[in-house]
């Protein structure tokens, strides 16, 4: 680990308990959902990350309980650093807390993330879909969600796709 | 589980004020299907007079689900929609991508690559940076920028068909390297570039840096503190326009960045002038890094020859067994990484595209996320739109430098 970051990971260990990984020099914490936006306030006002690089969600279904993982990238523009977090989130009801009052811009990310997952942020100031349209059912980007796939024509099946396109017919 | 929602006008209440409600300010649909939303942005726009009060962005008109596709596609197949997120940065997509697995299975990249890959990623800026000058000063009414830079641009596009037969979407850059080696003509054509372009950068200020009509339209046009920039996220030129000198090629060099010498032009207005001075600047020293990575260019391979992640080439197919093995194995089923996930930024022509990748071990990505530039930037659109006129708006969409495809992916 980047020494400069040995006493952030420890004091968010004593302040929240919170265990840590190290994977290919990136260091990663694991936080609680209701310790989340203590630890960004914590990490913005006393150790420098100003920054909300990303913020996204992973689907472990169904091999892996708590069912999804949210992940935020803080970024410290003055002396680069970057630290990962990640918030375990059972399948059932998902919800997590909105880090919208500390970083602006996670808005539109927890958007992106209750429309492709459907983890509800609460306390967000404006929860809709942001990349579906509005009426769409589901939330894509689950592993539960199907691909999808459009059936390829040939001679002997034309007139059967035909019939389900949608085009003016006579 | 599926949840239904639907939308109200009841839900959309709370982004407009209570003039708008009761009829004293107008709402009026700006997109999607507008010429200077610069693809398919919708804004609803909230007006008092000519002034905007407030402008609620609508993005996803141009989402394709490419995070979904690509979690059913093997590494290498999946290189090719990369291309399509951000599709004036075609280089650097490819280049993040392919960083990212690269430093997911601990895979070296030939030197060769690795300047090729940096001379790439820095033409396909400066063609980027054309096409916003070309079409920001066209919303300005400045006709004859927009045709000069995209001439210049042209000669861009031909090196790259040069090299991989594909003008716009090349996928030039793969795990482990590159695609194949540039053909000879390439040194040729990069070099006349070098010597026409410098001329033509001057040209467009001449046209454009001390016109009083531009500079009308662009002084104190969308100031953005440094304070507001680094609370929304926002990255990139319109980062360094506020003062604010960070660009992730110094600050955190990848593929061989730190080998080359450049500055990072800033400007402390934070305006939309300011923003045009400091991309002008950009395209002067991305030349510099393609001068320094074509005249030091190395020779030897130009992909890795680790045969677990890269395929043999042709000729070996006719003479050994474990070739055509490997061969069998990388085409169908393709190479697995190892588990784990990592998140890889680099400095795009917008600013920081980064990408997390999530790999369960087997030879698809099991969740690849794309933190692109501009779906943040985009964001900060209305806090530089409050109280301009509605022509201003016009000038900011265009000073942020948005490709929709970026931001819907």
């Amino acid at each position: 680990m980047d020494e400069n970051l040995q006493p952030v990971v420890a004091a968010l260990a004593d302040r929240f308990g919170a265990s840590h990984a190290e994977f290919r020099g990136q260091t990663t914490v694991f936080l609680r959902p209701d310790q989340i936006v203590q630890a960004c306030q914590l990490l913005r006002d006393e150790f420098g990350f100003n920054m909300l690089s990303e913020l996204t969600a992973v689907d472990y279904w169904p091999q892996q309980e708590p069912r999804f993982h949210v992940f935020y990238q803080l970024n410290s523009l003055s002396q680069h650093q970057r630290l990962g977090l990640r918030v375990p989130i059972p399948g059932i009801k998902p919800s997590i807390e909105s880090i919208e009052k500390v970083f602006p811009n996670a808005n539109w990310h927890e958007r992106e993330i209750w429309d492709m997952f459907g983890i509800r942020v609460e306390g967000h100031s404006d929860l809709r879909r942001i990349l579906m349209p509005y009426d769409w059912e589901g939330h894509p980007l689950r592993k539960d969600f199907p691909l999808g796939y459009e059936e390829v024509q040939f001679t002997f099946n034309v007139h059967e796709i035909d019939q389900d396109k949608f085009y003016p017919k006579e | 589980m599926l949840e239904q929602s639907e939308v109200t006008l009841d839900e959309l209440r709370h982004l407009v004020s209570e003039r708008a409600i009761e009829g004293e300010t107008m709402l009026l649909n700006m997109g999607p299907q507008h010429p200077s939303t610069h693809g398919v942005l919708r804004l609803l726009v909230e007006l008092d007079g000519e002034v905007v009060i407030n402008c609620i962005p609508d993005v996803g008109f141009l989402h394709t689900g490419i995070e979904k596709n690509m979690e059913a596609k093997t590494y290498e197949k999946a290189a090719v929609m990369t291309d399509r997120i951000d599709y004036l940065n075609t280089a650097g997509n490819n280049l993040v991508y392919c960083l990212a697995i690269e430093k997911l299975a601990e895979l070296d990249v030939p030197p060769r690559a690795q300047v090729l890959r940096v001379l790439l990623t820095e033409l396909e800026r400066i063609s980027s940076h054309l096409v916003w000058l070309g079409t920001h000063a066209l919303d300005l009414a400045a006709m004859s920028v927009f045709l000069y830079c995209f001439r210049e641009r042209e000669m861009i596009l031909d090196i790259k068909e040069l090299i991989s037969g594909a003008r716009m979407m090349s996928t030039y850059f793969r795990p482990g390297g590159l695609w194949r080696d540039v053909p000879a003509e390439f040194d040729g054509a990069v070099r006349q570039f070098l010597s026409i372009f410098p001329a033509r950068i001057d040209e467009y200020e001449a046209l454009l840096t001390k016109n009083p009509l531009f500079l009308d339209r662009t002084q104190e046009i969308g100031v953005l503190s440094p304070q507001d920039a680094i609370r929304w996220g926002v990255t990139g030129p319109l980062l360094r326009a506020s003062g604010i000198a960070h660009d992730l090629r110094k600050a955190d060099p990848y593929s061989g960045y730190e080998m080359f010498d450049f500055d990072i032009p800033t400007q402390t207005a934070g305006d939309t002038y300011a923003r045009y001075l400091v991309r002008i600047e950009e395209m002067r020293q991305s030349l510099r890094i393609v001068q320094q990575a074509l005249d030091n260019l190395p020779s030897g391979p130009v992909r890795s020859d680790n045969r677990k992640f890269v395929p043999p080439p042709r000729s070996e197919l006719a003479t050994s067994m474990e070739a055509v093995i490997h061969h069998f194995k990388l085409w169908t089923e393709g190479f697995n990484l190892p588990k784990g996930s990592i998140y890889v930024p680099t400095e795009s022509p917008r600013g920081e595209l980064g990408v997390f990748l999530e790999s369960d071990g087997g030879s698809k990505p099991y969740r690849i996320h794309w933190r692109t530039p501009s779906f943040d930037n985009l964001q900060a659109l209305p806090l530089l739109a409050k109280g301009h006129l509605v022509a201003d708006l016009i000038a900011l969409i265009g000073t942020i430098d948005i490709i929709l495809g970026d931001v819907d992916r």
